[in-house]
């Protein structure tokens, strides 16, 4: 399971386009509406096509590249669209040293991708994020918006177990096999 | 305890659930809704369900206090819901079983007031967290809310209340410390006719929560500072910049804004006066270096969130170039109390140079984790021994961070310095934004001044060059280190660019950036040294400096390691001793974790060899003691 860089089917641009384009009515053309836009956008679509940010650029009048900067300077913004759930793993300063890089590791063993990444069949996408302020919780993974304490290697397991996902019994029976 | 008389729920009593962040992932909504029902079930006139922000005590989470006894319950679960109400809602006997347990005594404390994580502390930033409903702004009002605003608008000119301010001592709990009336004199003093009041709520740091709890938990507070500051400075336009990751925090700062202007205490011509102010919500996309004002002030215009160089400050020239001024959530908090109460009220807590009190998130190795605010000038050790109530595990303290992850990390032989601005500058360390974290043996310092300087170094927005460059050779050179690939010149190579960086950064940020390294090269030296001449890890927690053996006198082949390792590297059956398998091992510690500690067969070393079999062998070990099968 990797993520790759796919084309857009062009079904799919023009209606990422009427979405974007129906967003836009509700701001103001200043270039102070851009990160709003942006939160909107990404908001609805859930992350920011090419064709998207080319229709802000034009709306607000300003280089296209103004916008991809502002995209990639950010780390809200993610440029390939998200997966069903949503994995964040917590490196903060608590969860660092409660071992958040080994869990980042479990993750990216079980899923197969590498954070800010999609898995092939769109079900799961992985991140990492700064503090969720969660502390005393740590190590902390924000499943689907759900902060989860305590997650080391073993509930990385337990979890994926909650959405029909058996990596346990899958690696066992690949042990039992050889 | 004496026997309560059942009153059957007649009397009055409340109950509050935290509904701050921390106890909601501990299910605390589905508590609030669960007692509600029970409530309702039972038929309990006199007892009422509601919820409050933060409490700080995050550890023991989720948190409920009952009032008016003032009992506070700690790890509350769905299943103790009926047992609550029947018990002490109902009949009046209060479950303890749900009372705290001081970590140090063991005894179980029923009363809030008596908890020492508490009552060692002076809450005056935090003083309405966990006390009222967040999302209620008749609450606020009840604790005296508002009336600070009123006072200034109707007794005080815009000029005495920067007096008061400044009187005060009030210095700017965003790091900086720079004396916050000064800085509204400057930009009242500035020409122009449109000023902007910001506040910054771009809480990034990671470890550092105060600023959401604060607004979750007390937002009206926040406004009120807000609002006397425009009116002190003459400015009709307001922005609090929000982490976005904060969602939270920005829906109970988005309702308390309508309250409140649905009240007249913003909006046009505020209570009556001739002072208008209109106030925005901008969220942040999630860029550290936000944080630094030039650069939120061109978050705010919709650019790339870069600092510039100043002079011109923002008091004469910021926001779209009108002057313009910024202040963090929690000196904007101070500021109602400021003017209730008087400057020499306030100016009497703390030490000369450092006014009032502070606030720390503590967390990392110690006991009660929470939000903290004590009095400016109380030592380290008083934060972490008594407060804190010392280290999990009968560990032994090694070093105590403050600042967020540009701060330095301190030894055990500064715990008794004072906490304020000037004594943690002069120690290698800063005030930033109120991160605490607490290092027991178990942490590898070199490790930790790797973390915090990728933190840093992946933030640096990439404008100057000593950051940009600087931080990222720094970050090779730790991480060369930690592989166990160091060389001896690294040390000096590591001090030198350290201070070039500092020297040369355009903003904090990067001035700040390689404070962990010095400080960690400045107090542990020793442990660079077995890194780069031992490969050693002192700490045990370097991956690439440690092993992990399976002992065979100790392994009984109940083959849970085999089951749970994770890259499947473990050899062994039934009643074998089990092997791993070294080369393919990736040290994630699942053996460890796992290995029954009636066993403990499973050992970390580092630069050591443990004389293991290369393949599994029957068990020779005798069944511990303890194992009754």
């Amino acid at each position: 399971m990797t993520a790759k860089k796919q084309d857009t089917p062009s079904g799919e641009q023009e209606q990422h386009k009427q979405e974007t384009k129906r967003i836009l009515n509700g701001f103001s053309r200043k270039r102070l509406s851009l990160i709003p836009i942006l939160q909107k956008v990404q908001g609805k679509l859930g992350y920011l096509p090419r064709e998207a940010m080319t229709e802000i650029a034009e709306y607000l009048d300003i280089p296209a590249i103004d916008v991809y900067g502002v995209v990639t300077f950010y780390n809200q913004f993610r440029l390939n669209p998200p997966g069903k759930h949503s994995i964040r793993v917590c490196l903060g300063t608590a969860c660092h040293m409660k071992g958040g890089y080994i869990t980042l590791d479990a993750w990216k063993r079980r899923l197969g991708i590498n954070p800010r990444e999609t898995t092939e069949d769109r079900e799961f996408d992985l991140d990492t994020v700064a503090c969720v302020g969660c502390c005393t919780m740590a190590p902390v993974t924000v499943v689907d918006d759900k902060p989860e304490g305590g997650v080391e290697p073993t509930r990385v397991d337990g979890i994926l177990l909650a959405f029909g996902y058996d990596t346990v019994t899958k690696d066992k029976d690949k042990s039992e096999n050889k | 305890m004496t026997a309560a008389k059942p009153d059957n729920g007649n009397k009055q009593r409340t109950i509050f659930i935290c509904q701050g962040t921390g106890c909601i992932s501990g299910k605390s909504l589905e508590i609030t809704e669960a007692l509600k029902k029970a409530v309702a079930e039972h038929g309990l006139p006199g007892v009422k369900v509601d919820f409050t922000g933060c409490h700080g005590f995050c550890e023991q989470g989720p948190v409920a206090i009952v009032e008016p006894e003032g009992i506070f319950y700690a790890c509350v679960s769905v299943a103790d819901v009926p047992e609550i109400v029947e018990s002490h809602l109902r009949d009046g006997k209060p479950v303890e079983r749900l009372f705290y347990k001081d970590p140090v005594s063991d005894e179980a404390i029923p009363y809030h007031k008596d908890i020492k994580f508490y009552n060692m502390q002076q809450r005056i930033i935090l003083r309405n967290c966990g006390r009222l409903n967040p999302e209620r702004i008749e609450d606020y009002i009840a604790t005296g809310g508002y009336e600070s605003l009123k006072k200034c608008l109707k007794e005080m000119t815009p000029e005495q209340v920067i007096e008061e301010v400044k009187r005060s001592g009030l210095r700017g709990r965003g790091g900086a410390g720079f004396p916050t009336g000064m800085k509204w004199e400057f930009c009242r003093n500035a020409p122009g006719d449109q000023k902007y009041m910001i506040c910054n709520a771009d809480e990034g740091d990671p470890g550092a929560f105060m600023d959401r709890s604060t607004m979750e938990g007390d937002p009206h507070t926040v406004l009120e500072g807000m609002t006397i500051a425009a009116y002190a400075m003459g400015s009709s336009e307001g922005y609090i910049y929000i982490r976005a990751e904060y969602p939270l925090a920005v829906k109970r700062v988005r309702l308390a804004l309508k309250q409140s202007e649905e009240k007249g205490f913003l909006g046009d011509n505020i209570m009556g006066s001739d002072f208008s102010l209109h106030i925005h919500v901008k969220e942040g996309a999630g860029a550290f270096v936000c944080g630094e004002e030039t650069a939120l002030m061109a978050s705010i215009e919709g650019k790339r969130g870069m600092p510039r160089s100043r002079p011109p400050f923002p008091a004469t020239s910021g926001l779209w170039g009108k002057p313009s001024n910024i202040n963090n959530v929690k000196s904007l908090a101070t500021v109602p109390v400021i003017i209730a109460k008087g400057a020499d009220w306030y100016a009497s807590t703390g030490t000369e140079k450092s006014k009032g009190t502070c606030v720390f998130a503590l967390t990392g190795k110690i006991a009660n984790s929470g939000l903290i605010e004590v009095p400016m000038g109380i030592p380290l050790r008083k934060i972490i021994y008594e407060i804190g109530g010392g280290i999990p595990g009968s560990k032994k303290f090694k070093a105590v961070q403050t600042g967020g992850p540009s701060g330095g990390c301190l030894p055990e032989s500064y715990l008794d310095q004072p906490v304020d601005y000037e004594s943690l500058a002069a120690a290698g360390s800063m005030m930033g934004s109120g991160g605490m974290v607490v290092m027991d043996e178990e942490t590898c310092m070199v490790d930790i001044a790797r973390y915090f300087l990728s933190f840093t170094q992946a933030e640096s927005c990439g404008k100057c060059v000593p950051c940009r460059i600087g931080t990222k050779q720094m970050l090779d050179i730790l991480e060369r280190i930690c592989r166990g690939e160091g060389q001896p010149e690294d040390i000096d190579l590591l001090q030198q660019l350290g201070e070039n960086i500092k020297a040369g950064s355009l903003c904090q940020l990067g001035q700040t950036a390689p404070n962990p390294v010095l400080t960690t090269l400045r107090y542990f030296r020793d442990e660079y040294e077995a890194h780069i001449n031992e490969k050693r890890c002192p700490a045990l927690s370097c991956v690439k400096l440690i092993s992990f053996y399976i002992l065979p006198d100790k392994c009984q082949g109940c083959g849970i390691c085999l089951r749970n390792c994770p890259a499947e590297c473990i050899a062994g059956d039934k009643r074998m001793v089990h092997v791993i398998d070294q080369e393919k091992c990736v040290r994630c510690g699942t053996c460890l974790e796992v290995c029954p500690e009636r066993f403990g067969a499973v050992v970390k070393v580092s630069a050591e060899k443990v004389d293991v079999p290369d393949e599994p062998i029957p068990v020779t070990a005798e069944k511990p003691a303890a194992s009754a099968t």
